[in-house]
């Protein structure tokens, strides 16, 4: 047994990613997520309109974070901004009661929201001021259903593990049996064999993801009710750069085991850091950047835009272009990482083309 | 046919691959032609072991563009010459080695290329197979196939019209197989002994070749005639002592 713990140890001295992946991500992950990881919302931005605007936004406090007052405006202007994402709690002045209009797809910024309505009420009362009375319409998820925030967000996340973690693996079981050699010598153009590799696995990604949600809307009621053509968009985009990803990785491994760590590495801060479990809102302003990197997190307010609040495409312009330069530059530098594999010979040396006889074997 | 001989890590596999471009080269030449018309079979795998033998064929086939009827005809011309015939339908991972090998050989000739490459094909591989895979190589180069082969076996680089012997990433001699042996300098004697002869020998089944530099044998020693396989011994020997091959080859 002791030579069996001898060599474990051997090998794993020489398989660095492994060590470090056991060394230093557990600690790199715990103060990450330990910034990251909360569900308490601080700041939910809100939106305040109708006649008493002005007065209404100067008593709003924290958590409330006012970023539009519109004395001029009504609730369908409310409406399509909490629509467009704009904001998650929208004021409707000049009614009594008072009408709160919140973003049901904000769950946690939603509860927040209602919590500090109430908390404001009891404050009132024990100072003898009688509370203004609101009327809190929840707006796009009215009875806050987890399952309908979450499904979205999990078509994502199915994309991204048959992106990312099957492709990978797929370009790097080529490497290790030899055959990536074959195909460099064949016909083809590095574009062939990198196209070749992922449109299956986008083929099947777009079948699982209608499966998804379409269990989704059959078993949870998670409705949709936006364009199937701008989801398709989001989701195409998304899984260009899932799948470029999964090339990119394959790349840079030589083993199947290699790959899936990087995958994994991908995969597991995006679970968590997309704004999929925990509110992008929540987190430590250190670690915000971390969300806004992760194609995920765009993928996310795509999908949930869409299918529960029907956001129009030219809302959803920004991470519809995030999306799409992530493609680009992933997939560009897969491709270049690729040609290095399948074509070296074209950086170095001299190769002149022979012109051979015809022949027939 | 040309065969490259040497023995492990001597730079036969390196060669191929700077031949076919998957090694970049720091200077010279490399002269091939088109990827439409090279075949090339790696030391390791050359077929996907999780696709059938007629999978396999058709993979190749798509990827030098023959297809359809072409694609069928061929394939049956090829699999009855390596004896698949009735493994159409088996995974490529449940053949035996050699007749993985002939199948790699098969793909590789399918599109009957200007130019065959094939790394050790025949390493590994029991003396039947080895007699088949060089039947069927021979058959190709016949048909006016160029073929570049690396072997570890000297009996294998006979059947070539060129061999090249390689040591430490060097051509240590070029040339027809009868070149090579009118090349051999010094004097080759076997000794019918057990204990091994003073100088450079060799064990030959149950007697020693000896070989001297010079034109003096050892004491015991009877002058011979060297074979193929003497004279590929004795210029790496040669090689190693420094002594210049007499003759064409080089």
């Amino acid at each position: 047994m002791w030579a069996m713990i001898v060599k474990e140890f051997r090998q794993l001295k020489r398989d660095r990613r492994t060590l470090a992946m056991l060394v230093v991500l557990p600690v790199l992950l715990l103060v990450i997520f330990g910034y990251a990881a909360k569900f308490e919302v601080s700041n939910i931005p809100t939106i305040v309109v109708g006649p008493q605007a002005e007065q209404v936004a100067s008593q709003l406090q924290g958590p409330f974070q006012v970023v539009e007052v519109d004395p001029g405006a009504g609730k369908s202007f409310v409406e399509s901004r909490l629509r467009d994402g704009k904001a998650v709690v929208g004021l409707v002045t000049g009614q009594r009661p008072l009408l709160a209009l919140m973003d049901g797809t904000q769950l946690f910024a939603a509860q927040a929201a209602e919590g500090a309505f109430a908390h404001m009420a009891r404050a009132a009362e024990a100072s003898g001021v009688t509370p203004p009375a609101v009327t809190v319409q929840i707006l796009f998820d009215p009875k806050l259903m987890s399952s309908w925030i979450m499904i979205p967000g999990l078509t994502g996340l199915i994309l991204l593990f048959i992106g990312t973690l099957i492709t990978s693996l797929g370009i790097v079981r080529e490497r290790q049996s030899g055959t990536i050699e074959q195909l460099a010598v064949m016909p083809f153009r590095p574009w062939d064999v990198i196209f070749g590799k992922i449109v299956p696995y986008l083929l099947l990604a777009s079948l699982d993801l209608t499966v998804i949600v379409g269990v989704g809307m059959l078993l949870f009621g998670v409705p949709f009710v936006g364009s199937v053509a701008t989801f398709g968009l989001g989701a195409l985009l998304f899984l260009l750069v899932t799948l470029g990803m999964g090339v990119l990785i394959s790349t840079v491994s030589q083993n199947q085991g290699q790959a899936i760590q990087l995958a994994i590495m991908f995969v597991v801060p995006q679970v968590l850091m997309s704004g999929l479990i925990f509110p992008i809102s929540s987190m430590a302003e250190a670690v915000r950047w971390i969300a806004y990197v992760l194609p995920l997190s765009w993928y996310i307010e795509i999908s949930r835009g869409v299918m529960l609040k029907d956001t129009p495409v030219a809302a959803l312009w920004e991470p519809l272009v995030v999306l799409a330069g992530m493609a680009v530059v992933v997939l560009g530098l897969a491709m270049l990482r690729f040609r290095r594999d399948l074509a070296p010979s074209a950086r170095h040396g001299r190769v002149t083309a022979a012109q051979p006889e015809p022949v027939s074997p | 046919m040309s065969v490259v001989v040497g023995g492990d890590g001597a730079g036969k596999s390196t060669l191929l691959r700077a031949l076919v471009g998957l090694v970049p080269l720091s200077s010279g030449i490399s002269r091939r032609p088109s990827k439409e018309e090279i075949g090339y079979v790696p030391a390791t795998a050359g077929l996907y072991t999780d696709l059938t033998v007629e999978e396999n064929l058709a993979f190749s086939g798509g990827a030098y563009g023959v297809v359809g009827s072409e694609l069928a005809h061929r394939s049956t011309e090829l699999l009855e010459r390596i004896g698949l015939a009735n493994a159409r339908a088996r995974l490529g991972g449940q053949l035996s080695g050699g007749m993985r090998r002939k199948l790699a050989v098969a793909m590789a000739l399918l599109h009957r290329p200007a130019l065959l490459v094939l790394d050790e094909p025949t390493t590994g591989v029991d003396p039947v197979s080895r007699s088949e895979l060089w039947r069927l190589i021979s058959a190709a180069a016949a048909g006016g196939t160029a073929v570049v082969a690396t072997t570890t076996y000297v009996d294998e680089a006979h059947r070539a019209s060129t061999v090249t012997l390689l040591e430490q990433g060097r051509s240590i001699s070029t040339g027809a197989p009868s070149e090579i042996v009118a090349a051999v300098a010094g004097k080759l004697g076997v000794v019918r002994s057990t204990a091994q002869p003073q100088g450079l020998s060799w064990r030959w089944g149950s007697s020693w070749r000896v070989w001297s530099p010079t034109d003096v044998l050892p004491e015991g020693a009877e002058p011979l005639q060297p074979g193929f396989e003497d004279a590929v011994i004795i210029a790496c020997l040669a090689d190693e002592q420094e002594v210049q091959p007499v003759g064409r080859a080089r």
